[in-house]
């Protein structure tokens, strides 16, 4: 019973480690980048396997750039 | 070339070095405060307890995650790398365009310190002590166990990722041990910087293929993507200073 309990807080702490740890104070970042590859997969499954890769550059960019401003933004509200 | 799987992974041994190095001065800050305020034995044994388990958890994950098949890896490991370096790269260029504030070990040491000394003086052993450095290196040190075991493992080489984290910790244990204060003047966020484009471009490249993506003249890309990577970082931190 007591190993039980141990391992699931073990189970539970990792899953708030990584919660944190992915998705933190930035959600728009994990679920951007999940959105990205979905899309990038779709792209490179139509015989465009390279150009999937430079949506998936641009999407970088954009994904940083609108986190950014979105952390300047909320700043700036305080 | 920035890396191949036959040539020595410069590029990998950079990216964990530089992340170690960071985590560990940080942590260092910890258990410097500790030892002043508590005591230097308690700040060790805390000190070398989590080292052992972040070594225990690099030993155990590392060889089992190698087991998984390469392209389900390639789109794991290339979205966290992903993930991260973007966490990375958005502190850095806050910190660097002036809308977030530097971080500051003095102040951090300030503040350990302070509440360690609000607790009191333990009766028998300090487990405050020891529980405050634990923590301090586990924690820090857990983000460079995942970046030894994501880049090491998709490039078979945990043993090379490994010995560039330990090598930092070491340098920052030696540097700590001379200077006896936490490391103030180290250009972390520069380093932060360095670190999150190199995350970016193995998670872009890696993520990339694991979903499909045939990359024009293979890993050669990665030079490109890097490039590309740092340019658009330089450009985010000029577009956020206005």
């Amino acid at each position: 019973m007591r190993f039980v309990r141990l391992l699931g807080s073990a189970v539970a702490g990792t899953g708030r480690f990584l919660w944190d740890f992915l998705v933190g104070d930035t959600p728009e970042i994990f679920v951007a980048v999940c959105v990205a590859l979905a899309a990038v997969a779709v792209i490179s499954h139509h015989r465009h396997s390279s150009l999937g890769g430079w949506v998936l550059l641009v999407a970088t960019f954009v994904i940083l750039g609108g986190s950014v401003m979105k952390a300047i933004r909320t700043s700036k509200k305080k | 070339m920035l890396a191949t799987t036959t040539a020595f992974p410069y590029a990998l041994v950079v990216a964990v070095f530089l992340a170690a190095l960071v985590e560990m001065v940080e942590a260092l800050t910890i258990v410097v405060a500790v030892g002043h305020a508590r005591s230097w034995r308690s700040a060790l044994e805390g000190t070398g307890l989590a080292l052992l388990c972040l070594t225990i958890l690099v030993a155990i994950v590392g060889p089992a995650i190698s087991h998984v098949p390469l392209t389900p890896m390639r789109v794991i490991v290339g979205a966290i790398l992903l993930v991260f370096g973007l966490q990375w790269l958005r502190k850095a260029v806050l910190r660097a365009s002036g809308h977030k504030a530097l971080h500051d070990e003095d102040e951090i040491y300030r503040d350990t310190v302070a509440q360690l000394r609000a607790a009191g003086q333990p009766v028998g052993r300090d487990r405050l002590a020891v529980v405050t450095s634990f923590k301090g290196v586990f924690l820090e040190g857990l983000e460079v166990v995942i970046m030894v075991v994501t880049l090491g493992a998709q490039r078979h080489q945990i043993l090379i990722a490994t010995a560039s984290a330990v090598s930092a910790t070491v340098l920052v244990a030696i540097v700590g041990a001379i200077v006896a204060k936490q490391l103030n003047n180290v250009p972390e966020n520069f380093m932060k910087a360095t670190v999150g484009v190199l995350l970016v471009t193995y998670g872009v490249f890696w993520s990339g293929e694991g979903v499909g993506v045939v990359w024009p003249h293979g890993d050669v890309m990665l030079l490109a993507i890097a490039g590309l990577v740092a340019a658009g970082v330089w450009v985010q931190i000029q577009v956020a200073r206005r």
